[in-house]
Parts: C-alpha cells; sequence; structure tokens
C-alpha cells in the first residue's frame, strides 16, 4: 500500500508532529520503501493464526485498587518546563 | 585493572589487590584520557562514583562485601538513574533528570556496584548504528573509521575499550547483541520478562528487553544474578525464580546438540564472517558437540513484522513526550496545538520521526488489521519457528550480524540499515534469549557468534557461551589504545 503525501501529513497532525510541506514530501519517499518492504507480510499466510501479543502469552496480573505510591509531585515537577503553585502551565485553552 | 574480566575484579577487590576507590580512579581517568576518540559516554558522574566506591570500601572493610561490590559499571542512557540526566540519546530529554531509579539500577546499586556514568545510544534506541544519537556518533575502538553498532553502541564501545569492565544495554531488535558483536565483547538479552522494564525508557514495549554487556559470559552471569526477577512495578516481567546463573557454568557440553538454522547463512552473509563462525562451531564440535541443519521458515518476515510492531509501539510510547511535564518545550508557543506540534518536531531526530510516522499510520482508521493485526499473526508463526526448532536441538548457533562493523556515515537508505538486523529481529519477536559472543576477527574487526536458546534457557546459554571462552582467548582482546 503505498503512502501519499495527504498521508504523511495526516499522520504527523495525529502524533502531533509539527513537520512542513516539504518535511512531508520527503519522508513520503523513506515512508514509501518501509511500507514496501512491510508489504511482503500481505502474502504470508494467516489464516487462523491468533495475533501475538506478548512473547510469554501472558496475561495482566491485577492487584488491589489501592494507592501505593507516594505523592511525590514536587520532584517530578522539578524538570517541568514551567508549573506555578503545583501546577503544569500551558498556553490559554479557553478564552 | 582495565584487563580484567567483572569476574577476576571482584576477586581482586575480596583479596584486597586493590581497593574500589583505586578501580574507580582508573576506570574514570581512562574515560578522561580516552574517550574523546569514542564518545562512549554521555554523561560521567565521576564524584558520585568516588563516593559509592568509598562506601563499598567501607563495607568491604566492614565485612559486608557482597561479590559486586565496589565494581564499576556504566549503564545505556536509557536507564534512569535518580537525580542523574538520562537523556535516551535525545535532544527532547537532554535536560531530564530522572526523579526515580530504574529497577534494574536500583538492585545493581543494592549490589554495591559504583555507577561510572551513562552511555551513548541511538536516539531512543532506534537504530543500529549509534549514528542517531543527538550526541553524536560513538566510534568503534578497533577502529574509529567504523561504527560500534547500535543501539546500545556506547555500552559496547566503552567495555571494548576498557573505559568501564561492564556496561547495561537494552536490546529490542538487536541493540544488545549486534553491537557486542561489531565491538567484540559478549553481551546477553535475556527472555522477555526475565529483568525488569521499569525505568528503562520505553521504546518497542512488547520486544524491549535489558541486559550485560562485558567481556565474558562469565562476566554477564555474574550481572545477571543481580538484574533479574520479577518486579511488581513491571506487569511484564515474569514470576518465576531466578537461578544463580554462575553455578552451571562449567557443565561439559558433551552430547550438546547444536542447530544450524539454515536461513541464517544464506544470500548476503559475508564470507569472512561465515568462516569466523564456522569456526567457532568446529571449536564446539571438538568438546563434543554434536550438530545438525535446522530451518526457521519464516525469517524473511521477521524484519518486516518487526518494522510494524515496533513502530507502532514507539508512536505510542513516544506520545508521552509533549512539551508540558518534562523535556523539551519550544520557545513561544501560540496555543496547546502549537506547543505540541513544534515542541515534538524540534526536539525528536530523523529516524525518531520517521517511525513515529510509520507507526501512527499503520495504526491508524483502516490500516490497523492489514499492518498491526497481520504483524502479530506473523509473529506466532515466527516465535512456532523457534520452539519447533528446540523440540529437535538444545540451542541454535549462527552470525550475530551478516557483516562486521560497517563505515561510520556511509548508510543513507534507512530501509537498508532495517536489514543489518536480519538475524537478531527474530529473537524478540519470539521472546527467547540469545548471547553474542567473539569469535575471532575479519580483517581487523570482530565477528559475533549468536548462540539461541528456548524461554528461560539463560544458564545453559551462558555456560554454553563460557566453555567456549574456556577453549579460546578471542572475548578478552581488547584493541591497542596508543
Amino acid at each position: 500500500m503505498a503512502i501519499e503525501h495527504a498521508d504523511v501529513l495526516r499522520a504527523a497532525h495525529l502524533a502531533r508532529l509539527g513537520i512542513d510541506d516539504a518535511d512531508a514530501t520527503r519522508y513520503v519517499g523513506d515512508l514509501s520503501r518501509i511500507l514496501e518492504m512491510v508489504d511482503a507480510l500481505q502474502g504470508v499466510d494467516t489464516e487462523g493464526v491468533a495475533p501475538l501479543a506478548h512473547p510469554l502469552d501472558a496475561t495482566q496480573p491485577l492487584r488491589a485498587d489501592e494507592a501505593i505510591e507516594p505523592d511525590r509531585r514536587e520532584a517530578f515537577q522539578a524538570c517541568a518546563p514551567s508549573v506555578s503553585q503545583g501546577y503544569y502551565l500551558v498556553p490559554r485553552v479557553v478564552e | 585493572m582495565h584487563d580484567l574480566t567483572l569476574a577476576k575484579i571482584a576477586q581482586g577487590l575480596a583479596k584486597g589487590e586493590f581497593s574500589s576507590r583505586e578501580l574507580t580512579q582508573h576506570f574514570l581517568e581512562r574515560i578522561e584520557k580516552y574517550d574523546s576518540r569514542f564518545n562512549s559516554f554521555i554523561t560521567v558522574t565521576g564524584e558520585r562514583a568516588l563516593t559509592r566506591a568509598d562506601a563499598a570500601d567501607t563495607q568491604r572493610a566492614a565485612g559486608q562485601a557482597g561479590i559486586l561490590s565496589g565494581v564499576p559499571l556504566a549503564y545505556k542512557d536509557i536507564f534512569c538513574t535518580e537525580d542523574i540526566r538520562t537523556s535516551c540519546g535525545s535532544k527532547m530529554l537532554d535536560n531530564f533528570k530522572a526523579p526515580y531509579n530504574a529497577t534494574v539500577v536500583e538492585k545493581l546499586e543494592l549490589a554495591g556496584t559504583v555507577n561510572l556514568g551513562k552511555t551513548n545510544m541511538d536516539e531512543f534506541a532506534m537504530g543500529s548504528s549509534n549514528e542517531t544519537s543527538f550526541y553524536g556518533p560513538v566510534r568503534n575502538p578497533w577502529n574509529t573509521d567504523l561504527v560500534p553498532g547500535g543501539s546500545s553502541g556506547g555500552s559496547a564501545a566503552a567495555v571494548a575499550a576498557g573505559l568501564a569492565p561492564a556496561a547495561l544495554g537494552t536490546d529490542t531488535g538487536g541493540s544488545i547483541r549486534q553491537p557486542a558483536a561489531f565491538c567484540g565483547i559478549t553481551g546477553l538479552k535475556p527472555t522477555y520478562g526475565r529483568v525488569s522494564r521499569y525505568g528503562m525508557i520505553a521504546y518497542a514495549s512488547s520486544l524491549d528487553q535489558g541486559g550485560p554487556m562485558a567481556r565474558s559470559a562469565e562476566d554477564c552471569a555474574l550481572l545477571l544474578n543481580a538484574m533479574a526477577g520479577h518486579d511488581p512495578r513491571d506487569s511484564t516481567s515474569v514470576s518465576r525464580a531466578v537461578p544463580d546463573y554462575t553455578q552451571s557454568l562449567d557443565a561439559p557440553l558433551k552430547g550438546l546438540k547444536i542447530g544450524l538454522p539454515r536461513e541464517y547463512f544464506g544470500d548476503g552473509l559475508d564470507a569472512g564472517v561465515e568462516r569466523a563462525v564456522r569456526e567457532a562451531i568446529k571449536v564446539y564440535e571438538s568438546l563434543g558437540a554434536s550438530v545438525i541443519d535446522v530451518s526457521l521458515p519464516h525469517t524473511q518476515h521477521a524484519v518486516p513484522a518487526y518494522y510494524v510492531i515496533a513502530p507502532a509501539e514507539a508512536s505510542s510510547n513516544l506520545s508521552r513526550y509533549d512539551g508540558v511535564r518534562f523535556g523539551h518545550r519550544c520557545d513561544d508557543p501560540q496555543d496547546l496545538m502549537d506547543l505540541y506540534k513544534r515542541s515534538r518536531n524540534e526536539a525528536f531526530g530523523e529516524e525518531v520521526k520517521r517511525r513515529i510516522l510509520i507507526g501512527t499510520h499503520t495504526l491508524s482508521e483502516g490500516f490497523f488489521d492489514a499492518y498491526y493485526k497481520k504483524a502479530q499473526q506473523v509473529r506466532r508463526l515466527i516465535r512456532q519457528d523457534f520452539l519447533d526448532a528446540f523440540e529437535k536441538v538444545d540451542v541454535l548457533m549462527g552470525p550475530a550480524a551478516p557483516t562486521t562493523a560497517f563505515t561510520l556515515g556511509n548508510t543513507v537508505d534507512p530501509v537498508q540499515m532495517y536489514l543489518q538486523d536480519i538475524y537478531t529481529i527474530a529473537i524478540n519477536l519470539a521472546g527467547i534469549p540469545g548471547i553474542s559472543v567473539p569469535a575471532g576477527f575479519h580483517e581487523g574487526s570482530p565477528v559475533g557468534l549468536q548462540i539461541l536458546g528456548p524461554h528461560f534457557g539463560e544458564a545453559h546459554l551462558l555456560n554454553v557461551a563460557h566453555q567456549y571462552q574456556q577453549a579460546t582467548d578471542w572475548h578478552i582482546r581488547q584493541p591497542d589504545l596508543p
């Protein structure tokens, strides 16, 4: 399946990557070659084969729904780009 | 001291031949003197290391030292280390000091090891040559015109050059084994789930696994003893007893059945690499092993399946870098969307963006079944190939990579680079353990023999590798550093 300029821009928007038109043109070539390689999978007979998500077919263990982590807000916010009074600051969202 | 294995270093410390401070000082001096040539470290934690070394010496004087007390190590810069920059080779995390330690770091610190610093790597572990690092490429200590392999190239180069006696790496598609092969050291990728991934920055969560990179299989066994085990903080880590991996190293190999996958000796394999690998297999025959040909019929589909699954998981894992909570933020964002888009576009490198775009595309509406689901189905077939092979043989052997280290700056096409990982990628898809062991040289560059075993077969793999290292001395060779 080929990838086109519009597909690259769509994926970039979904992934919140601010690439420009010229970048997208460049990625069309690279991504097309990758998808061309990947397309070989379409020829493999997988009729009746269950998808494998975890190499040991393990399932997620469950635990009681209890708070077990200590509050380390200050430590975690120490590496944030912009905080004030314990909040993360971002540009105004609601006018 | 830099020519000693970890096992010998542990002995020397126990006998009082040198202190941890002397040892640590020695390695720090070597990093200072030589690393400008190799660029194998992103961050050197000299002062902290000496403080830790003194603590280890005090502990030893009090008769409380464990086997790894005072032993210096380096960590790939993908492992979170509290209050120390953890960059993952990316501009995105250039300013990120981890607020906590990865579980393996915590375990190794508890064992008394001394952290020398954080090693260079391909950005977010995406690469096979260490050329995608924000901090510049790493150079191969055997020949600085060549790449060290990747993505754990800094760890491999540091150990090969004697700048650290051992280092930790991670392996998602070959990132421990291929650089170990290119740099002439021993590197083990454990079974998926054997070592906790908590605090190991995620690339492709169903494939990533941390492991030791050192000068011998015995050294890897010592480190794996301290690293392995269930971790309640990693739900994919496996609750299963950890054996003492050093206990079985000396078991004789008489009767060992080695399978040679015919797909690993086909087109594209460099003749010099094949020669060295076949020589190594002859050594095994002389130790009493028998060799049979086997087939892993889905081998050719491993690289395509990987380049659906790994980028898909990466696109999801890397969505956390939003410029809000940590990491790079662009200047003067106009609005929230602009903040996300510019922060991410400015701070991710080309290869990372490529993989995010591919992963986002293949997971998007209308493409999911054709790509991701199909790749997961093929993944089951690939795993089945290995399960079938291990019905007939104890281990599989072949080359770790089709060539020796290639020239830095030479690869233009990403797909050509991806195909380099043909012999390592299937192992991650199947979740089995694999080790690369130095097996000689071709035109001056090290060749790696890859040995594969069934799930949780690490003890046997290390035994098989160790016996070869008792019969050969490739693993203890080091490049001359004038």
